[in-house]
C-alpha cells in the first residue's frame, strides 16, 4: 500500500502549519535571540523597536504568567533568557507584528547589552571544568581489569563525531489562537503534541485542559521536533493569550539553524582488547556528549549511547562511561538514532584501528564477534532473536563479499588516480523508549453509521508512513477496505497523554492501540451479527465482502452490519490502550529488559575516491535488513534508503563549524551541506532477511525508522580503506565527518618516521 | 505595474519588483503549494516554472521563486504546482507516487515542478537529464533512490514526445492541463514593462545573490531590472570575438552551440555550477559584479582572456577593461555607481583550444567551491604558450595567476614542470581559513587542481604514476 498522503503531496495539496488559511488579524512573530554565547544580560532596550508601525508587542520573560521553564526531562531551560544567556541563539524576546517583514525589521532595532563570560564549546573542555547536564551513566559487564590481562592485543585511541542539523525542510512552525473561555488552540509542527500541551500549560499558568494541540503532519522531523517544537508553540500561545489575536511563528531557516539544537557531537576514548583469535574480550569507552546549554533530551540520549555501545557484538567484559557535558551551544536534541549512532561509531572505530594494526580486514574481527541469540547484552537483556549472523551471512552470499573485496583490490592495484574502498557495517538497535513509562499509546476509533471509519491516535505523521501503517492495521482488523479508513489529525483532546512519535516506535505503539480498539469493535459487530442471524459468534467472520458464516456469505454487507449494530444501540466507538509488556530496566544497577526487541542488519559499502581532488562517490550500498514480517515494503524500503542517506550525510559532508566564541558559522544551506540527488549512492540494494518477526512488533513488522541510519557509518570506514590503499603511511584516525577536505589532507599526509618509499 | 500570467490567471500587481516571487505566490495569490524552505535557493522547495514567449512559442524553465524578483515575472507565465494539476495525476506525479518518491511531502511540489520543467524541455529526455533537472531539489526523507526510479519511468514515457511542440504533446498526454495551449496568445497580449528611471537604484539581474543577502532592503528599494533587457541577452560572434550579454544566464551559456563548439566539455563544467533552477536565473553580469572571490563564471572566463564592456547609465559612455583588472579588492570593483557591465568579450581563438575548468567543493554539486580554477594554453614544438591560469578561493579576489602562468610559458608540460610550477603558485596565492576549508587544504587543493589541469590537458606528457609518486612525496 502506498503512503496515503502521497496523492495530496504530489498535487501540493497537503497542508502544513504555514499553509493553514490565516484567521483575520493574524499576527506574525519573530524571535530576538542572544548574539552572545554566554553572559549576563545588563540591559535590554526594546523601545525603538516597539515604536515601529505595525509592531504589536515585544514579549520577554516578564510577560510569562506561569513558569518560565520548558525543560522536559530536567527543568533547566527558560523559554526566554532571564538574567543570563547560555548560548548564542537563545531566545530573549518575541517580536509580534502585523507581518513577518515588520517583525524582522523591528527585531533589528532591539538593543541588548551583555557582559560576556567565557564560552565553552567542546565536550572535553566542559568535562575538565566539571560542567555536566546530568549525572554520568555507566554500564559494566564481566571483569574488565581481569580481562585486560587475558588480551593478546590492546589498542587505545580517540574518536570524534560531529553534530548534525535535522534540516527538516519545513522549519519549526506554530500557529496559536484563542478558543472561547480563554482556552488556546495550538497548531504545531511537533512530534510531541502532549509535550507542547504540558509545557504551554505550565508557561501560561493554565490547566492542561485549556490547551489543545493539533498536528496534521510535519514537513520532516527526524527528532528535531520531538522537544524543540515546544518553545515556539509556547511563544505563539503566549502571544495569542496576551494579545487576544491569532499568532503565527514560522522560523526563517537562518533562525532555525542558529537557535535549535542538533545531533550531539561526541568525543570518546576507547580501549579494546582482543584474543589471539581476534575475539574481543574487553572494551572500555568514555563518551563525552556535547549536550549544549540545557538538558533537553540529552540524558535519555546518553542512555541510548550506553545501550548501543557494543553495537552488534558480544563482548564479555565491558565498561562504558558516558558524560553529558554542558556547553554554550544550543541544547542538542533527539536525532534519528538518538545517541546510538555516536556510540556505534566508537566501537567500529576501535575495531577498524585494531584491524589496521593487526593488518587484517575489519570484517574478520567483526564477524568473529557477532552476537548470537544465546548471548546477553551488557545491560543484561538476552539477545533473543539476534539475527545479525544471519543477516551478515546472507549479505556475504547474495552480494558476494569476497568477490567484491577482490575487485576492489584489483582496481586499486591497477589505478593510481582513483582508489576504491569497501567496508561492512552491522547494526543492532533496540526498540522501545528507554524511559519505560513512555511505552504506551492510545487510539480512538469511530465507526460511523455509513460504515466509514475515523481513527485518531497519538502518532504524528512526518513522512515515515505511520498513518498508512495504521490504516493497514485498522483495515485488516476490521476487515474493511482501506479506503473506508481515515486517519484524523493528532489532537490532544481526542487522544491524551501521548508519547512523542519517536524512537522508531510510532507504528508499534499506536498501531497496537488501534489494533486493540478495532479488535473490540470487531467482536461487538460479530456479536451483533450473530444475534441477528441467530448464530454463534464463533461462526461469524468479518470479511472484505461483508459478514460470513463458516466461510460463506451471510448476505450482510459491512455497511449493513454497522447500521444494524447502531440500531441495536451498540457502541461503535472504542479507545484502545497499549503498553509494551515485559520491559523493565533498573537504572541503579543498569540492568534489565529495556527493549521489546532489536532490529538487525548488515551493509556492505563500496566507495570510489578521486585521489587528485579528494572527492568521492558512494558506489554501492548492499544491505540485508531484518524487517521481521514487513507489512509495507514500499514504506519500509523508503525508510531504509532515507535513513541510510542521512547516515551517509552525517559521516561525510554534514559539518558544523562554530567559532571559539560559540557562534555558529554553518547556519544556512549554503554553508551546511546535506546530501543532494548526486550524493546518493550509485546503487542501494536491500534484501529483507526472511524472518517471522517478533510479536511485540505491529503485525510482526519491525520498527524501521532509525536503525538503517547507522549503515551510513560504513561509508566512513570504506573511505578510510580507500585512503589507506593510496597512502599506506596514513594511520587511521576517527574524526567524522570525513569531508573531501579531510580526505584530501589524509591522502597526502605523511607522518614523521613513516615516510613513504 | 507588473503583469504576468500565474497558472491560468492574468495578474497585475503594484507590489515592489524587488520583492520575492515566492512571497507573492504564497501571500498575495494564496497558493500554498509552493513551499518556503531556505530562502536562499539551496533547497528547491519553492521551485516554479517560468515560461517566456519566444518566436510564438513559450519556453519553460524551472526557477527558485524565493530568489526571483517579482519584477522579473513581468510578461511571463509563472506556473506553480496548482497550475499543473490535471483531473487525474500527471505521469510525473504518478511516477513519484508509485515509486514512493514522497515521504513528508514538503519538498515534493518542487520536485514535481522540476520534473515538469524536464518534461517541457527540448533536449533528449534521458534519465540523467531528469536527475539534472532536480539538481536543486533537496529531499531530506527519501534518500533520492525512489525519485531516481521515478525519473527513469518518466523518461521512458517522454521518449515519444513531439520535440516541436512539447507543451501541446504534454497536454495531450495529461502531463499538463489544457489551458497551457492558450498561453502563447495570452502572453503576447501583455505589454512590455515601463522602466523606472530613478537614480539610486538597486541593479538586479537574476536576483540569485541579492535576494539572499538583502531580501528586505531589495523588496523596498527602487530597482533596475536587467534580466529581460534584450540588449544584454545575446551570445554572438563578430570579427572573431565572442560577445556575451550581461543578462545571459548560466544555462544559456551552457546550452549555447557557439560556446559548446568552442569548449567541448562546457556542459560538464557548468553542471558543477549551482543547480539547474539557479543556473536558469543567475546571469553572467551578476556573477561578475557580485565580485565573489570564488565566482565560478569569473574564474572560467578569466582563463579565456575575457574583457568586460562597461556602460555609464548617466553619461552613456562606454569603456572596456580586461576581466582580470576589474577586481580591486575583496568585493571591490573598478566601477562607478552609475556603471553597469553590458558584455563580455573574448577572442574565439583559431584552432584547438586547450582549456580546462576544475572545481572542488564539499558537496560535488550545488555548492560553493573551496577552490576553483581554469586554465587555457597552447602548445608549440612541445612547449607551452599563451598560458592563462585563474583560481578562486585563494585570494580576496578571483585570482588571475600571472606569475604562475608566466612560469609555465615556454616550458614543456610534465611532472617536473607541475612541481616546480607549484612553488610559484604557492607564492602567488594567499588563502585564508574559512567555512570552505582551511588554508592548508586550499593550498593543497590549489596544487592538486594544477595537476588536474595537466592530467586533462596534456595526458601524453603527464606520467600519472610518476605524478602521484611525486605529489605524495612532496
Amino acid at each position: 500500500m502506498k503512503n496515503i498522503d502521497s496523492i495530496s503531496h504530489v498535487k501540493g495539496r497537503s497542508v502544513y502549519v504555514d499553509d493553514i488559511p490565516e484567521r483575520a488579524g493574524t499576527l506574525h512573530a519573530v524571535v530576538f535571540h542572544s548574539p552572545c554565547a554566554h553572559g549576563i544580560i545588563k540591559g535590554l532596550d526594546v523601545s525603538e523597536a516597539l515604536n515601529n508601525n505595525g509592531v504589536h508587542a515585544i514579549l520577554t520573560a516578564s510577560d510569562i504568567p506561569g513558569e518560565n521553564q520548558i525543560g522536559g526531562v530536567i527543568p533547566d531551560e527558560p523559554l526566554f533568557a532571564d538574567g543570563k544567556v547560555e548560548f548564542a541563539g537563545q531566545p530573549v524576546a518575541l517580536v509580534v507584528a502585523s507581518d513577518e517583514a515588520t517583525a524582522r525589521k523591528a527585531r533589528r532595532l532591539i538593543k541588548i547589552e551583555v557582559e560576556e563570560l567565557e564560552a565553552v564549546t567542546g565536550a572535553r573542555e566542559a568535562y575538565k571544568k566539571s560542567m555536566f547536564l546530568s549525572p554520568p551513566g555507566i554500564f559494566i559487564s564481566g571483569d574488565i581489569e581481569k580481562a585486560w590481562r587475558e588480551c593478546e592485543y590492546i589498542f587505545e585511541g580517540q574518536c570524534e563525531s560531529g553534530g548534525q542539523e535535522h534540516l527538516y525542510i519545513e522549519g519549526q512552525a506554530s500557529y496559536a489562537y484563542l478558543n472561547e473561555d480563554g482556552a488556546i488552540r495550538i497548531i504545531s509542527s511537533t512530534q510531541g503534541p502532549t509535550h507542547v500541551q504540558k509545557t504551554a500549560a505550565a508557561v501560561l499558568g493554565l490547566p492542561m485542559h485549556r490547551i489543545e494541540v493539533d498536528v496534521t503532519r510535519l514537513g520532516g522531523g527526524f527528532g528535531g521536533k520531538e522537544d524543540q517544537a515546544t518553545p515556539y508553540a509556547c511563544m505563539a500561545a503566549l502571544a495569542a493569550m496576551r494579545l487576544k489575536k491569532a499568532v503565527k511563528i514560522v522560523l526563517h531557516r537562518l533562525d532555525d539553524m542558529i537557535m535549535t539544537g542538533k545531533r550531539h557531537p561526541y568525543s570518546a576514548d576507547y580501549k579494546i582488547g582482543l584474543s589471539a583469535g581476534l575475539k574481543i574480550i574487553a572494551y572500555q569507552a568514555r563518551l563525552y556528549q556535547n549536550g549544549g546549554a540545557a538538558a533537553d533530551l540529552s540524558p535519555a540520549i546518553l542512555d541510548r549511547s550506553l545501550f548501543h555501545s557494543t553495537n552488534a557484538y558480544y563482548i564479555p567484559n565491558t565498561e562504558v562511561t558516558a558524560y553529558s557535558c554542558k556547553t554554550n551551544l544550543p541544547p542538542n536534541t533527539a536525532f534519528r538514532g538518538f545517541g546510538g549512532p555516536q556510540a556505534m561509531f566508537v566501537i567500529e572505530s576501535a575495531i577498524a584501528r585494531a584491524a589496521h594494526e593487526l593488518k587484517t580486514e575489519a570484517r574478520t574481527i567483526q564477524e568473529r564477534n557477532f552476537l548470537s541469540s544465546k548471548d546477553h547484552f551488557q545491560y543484561g537483556q538476552k539477545a533473543a532473536g539476534a539475527s545479525i549472523r544471519k543477516c551478515y551471512k546472507l549479505a556475504a552470499k547474495e552480494f558476494q563479499i569476497e568477490r567484491l573485496s577482490k575487485e576492489v583490490r584489483e582496481f586499486n592495484s591497477k589505478n593510481g588516480l582513483r582508489k576504491k574502498g569497501i567496508a561492512m557495517m552491522p547494526v543492532c538497535f533496540g526498540i522501545s523508549f528507554t524511559s519505560k513509562h513512555m511505552n504506551q499509546a492510545r487510539a480512538l476509533v469511530h465507526i460511523y453509521q455509513d460504515g466509514s471509519v475515523g481513527v485518531s491516535t497519538g502518532a504524528v505523521e512526518m513522512g515515515q508512513g505511520v498513518n498508512t501503517k495504521i490504516v493497514q492495521v485498522v483495515a485488516k482488523t476490521l476487515a474493511v477496505d482501506p479506503g473506508l479508513v481515515r486517519i484524523e489529525t493528532t489532537n490532544t483532546t481526542r487522544v491524551s497523554n501521548t508519547s512523542p512519535t519517536a524512537a522508531s516506535s510510532g507504528a508499534d505503539l499506536n498501531g497496537k492501540a488501534a489494533q486493540i480498539a478495532c479488535s473490540r469493535l470487531a467482536s461487538r459487530l460479530k456479536r451483533a451479527a450473530a444475534n441477528k442471524l441467530g448464530k454463534e459468534i464463533r461462526d461469524i467472520e468479518l470479511s472484505g465482502k461483508g459478514i460470513r458464516i463458516n466461510g460463506k456469505s451471510a448476505g450482510i454487507s459491512w455497511k449493513e452490519a454497522v447500521k444494524y449494530a447502531y440500531m441495536q444501540r451498540i457502541c461503535l466507538s472504542e479507545q484502545g490502550h497499549y503498553s509494551t509488556p515485559g520491559i523493565d530496566f533498573n537504572r541503579s544497577i543498569s540492568k534489565g529488559q529495556p527493549f521489546a526487541y532489536h532490529v538487525y542488519g548488515a551493509a556492505i559499502v563500496t566507495v570510489n575516491v578521486d585521489c587528485i581532488r579528494g572527492t568521492y562517490e558512494v558506489e554501492r550500498v548492499n544491505i540485508v535488513h531484518d524487517f521481521g514480517n514487513c507489512m509495507n515494503t514500499l514504506i519500509d524500503m523508503g525508510q531504509v534508503e532515507g535513513a541510510l542517506m542521512q547516515g551517509i550525510g552525517w559521516m561525510t559532508m554534514e559539518e558544523f563549524s562554530w567559532d571559539k566564541n560559540g557562534h555558529i558559522l554553518s547556519k544556512s544551506l549554503s554553508t551546511y551541506k546535506v546530501p543532494d540527488i548526486y550524493s546518493a549512492p550509485g546503487e542501494v540494494n536491500c534484501i529483507p532477511l526472511p524472518s517471522k518477526g517478533p510479536a511485540k512488533a505491529i503485525l510482526k513488522s519491525k520498527a524501521v525508522g532509525e536503525p538503517p541510519l547507522m549503515y551510513g557509518i560504513g561509508v566512513y570506514f570504506a573511505l578510510q580503506n580507500a585512503i589507506i590503499s593510496f597512502n599506506p603511511s596514513y594511520r587511521p584516525d576517527f574524526n567524522a565527518p570525513l569531508t573531501p577536505e579531510k580526505v584530501l589532507m589524509r591522502l597526502y599526509s605523511s607522518r614523521p618516521g613513516k615516510k613513504r618509499s | 505595474m507588473i503583469s504576468f500570467i500565474l497558472n491560468d490567471k492574468e495578474v497585475s500587481t503594484e507590489t515592489g519588483p524587488g520583492s520575492s516571487l515566492l512571497d507573492f505566490i504564497r501571500r498575495e495569490a494564496s497558493l500554498p503549494g509552493t513551499k518556503t524552505g531556505c530562502r536562499e535557493g539551496d533547497c528547491g522547495a519553492c521551485t516554479v516554472l517560468e515560461g517566456k514567449l519566444k518566436g510564438g512559442r513559450v519556453e519553460y524553465r524551472s526557477i527558485v521563486s524565493c530568489l526571483s524578483p517579482l519584477g522579473n515575472a513581468h510578461g511571463k507565465h509563472i506556473v506553480t504546482i496548482e497550475g499543473i494539476n490535471c483531473k487525474t495525476l500527471s505521469p510525473a506525479q504518478e511516477a513519484i507516487v508509485k515509486n514512493g518518491g514522497t515521504q513528508c511531502g514538503f519538498c515534493t511540489p518542487g520536485f514535481i515542478l522540476s520534473l515538469t520543467a524536464f518534461s517541457l524541455d527540448s533536449q533528449s529526455p534521458e534519465p540523467e537529464r531528469a536527475i539534472e533537472a532536480m539538481s536543486g531539489n533537496i529531499c531530506r526523507c527519501t534518500g533520492y533512490k525512489s525519485i531516481e526510479r521515478a525519473a527513469v519511468s518518466i523518461s521512458r514515457i517522454l521518449k515519444n514526445r513531439n520535440p516541436d511542440n512539447p507543451a501541446g504533446w504534454l497536454v495531450s498526454q495529461g502531463f499538463l492541463p489544457p489551458y497551457f495551449t492558450s498561453i502563447p496568445e495570452r502572453l503576447a497580449a501583455i505589454e512590455a514593462p515601463t522602466r523606472t528611471t530613478g537614480r539610486r537604484r538597486t541593479i538586479i539581474g537574476g536576483g540569485t545573490d541579492i535576494l539572499v543577502q538583502k531580501p528586505d532592503e531589495t523588496s523596498e528599494s527602487d530597482t533596475l531590472l536587467l534580466f529581460d533587457d534584450n540588449d544584454l541577452k545575446e551570445i554572438e560572434i563578430k570579427d572573431g570575438i565572442i560577445h556575451i550579454g550581461a543578462s545571459v544566464t548560466t544555462s544559456e551559456i551552457m546550452h549555447s552551440s557557439l560556446m559548446r563548439a568552442r569548449i567541448p566539455r562546457l556542459y560538464e563544467y557548468f553542471r558543477l555550477i549551482s543547480s539547474e533552477a539557479v543556473r536558469n536565473m543567475g546571469t553572467i553580469g551578476g556573477n561578475i559584479c557580485n565580485a565573489s572571490p570564488i565566482a565560478d563564471l569569473v574564474i572560467f572566463f578569466m582563463a579565456l582572456n575575457t574583457s568586460v564592456s562597461i556602460k555609464n547609465l548617466v553619461s552613456k559612455q562606454q569603456r572596456s577593461l580586461p576581466l582580470k583588472a576589474l577586481y580591486k579588492g575583496y568585493k571591490k570593483l573598478d566601477m562607478l555607481e552609475d556603471e553597469i557591465v553590458t558584455h563580455l568579450t573574448f577572442p574565439a581563438a583559431q584552432g584547438k583550444l586547450l582549456f580546462n575548468f576544475e572545481k572542488v567543493s564539499k558537496r560535488k554539486m550545488l555548492d560553493i567551491a573551496s577552490v576553483n580554477s581554469a586554465m587555457s594554453a597552447g602548445i608549440r614544438n612541445g612547449l607551452l604558450e599563451d598560458v592563462i591560469l585563474s583560481m578562486g578561493g585563494v585570494a580576496p579576489v578571483p585570482l588571475y595567476l600571472e606569475k604562475t602562468a608566466g612560469f609555465l610559458t615556454g616550458r614543456s608540460p610534465g611532472v617536473e614542470t607541475i612541481l616546480e610550477c607549484n612553488s610559484v603558485l604557492q607564492k602567488e596565492i594567499s588563502p585564508i581559513s574559512d567555512i570552505r576549508g582551511s588554508k592548508e587544504y586550499k593550498r593543497l587543493l590549489a596544487r592538486q587542481l594544477l595537476a588536474a589541469h595537466f592530467i586533462l590537458l596534456f595526458p601524453e606528457h603527464t606520467d600519472k604514476d610518476q605524478l602521484i609518486k611525486r605529489l605524495s612525496e612532496a
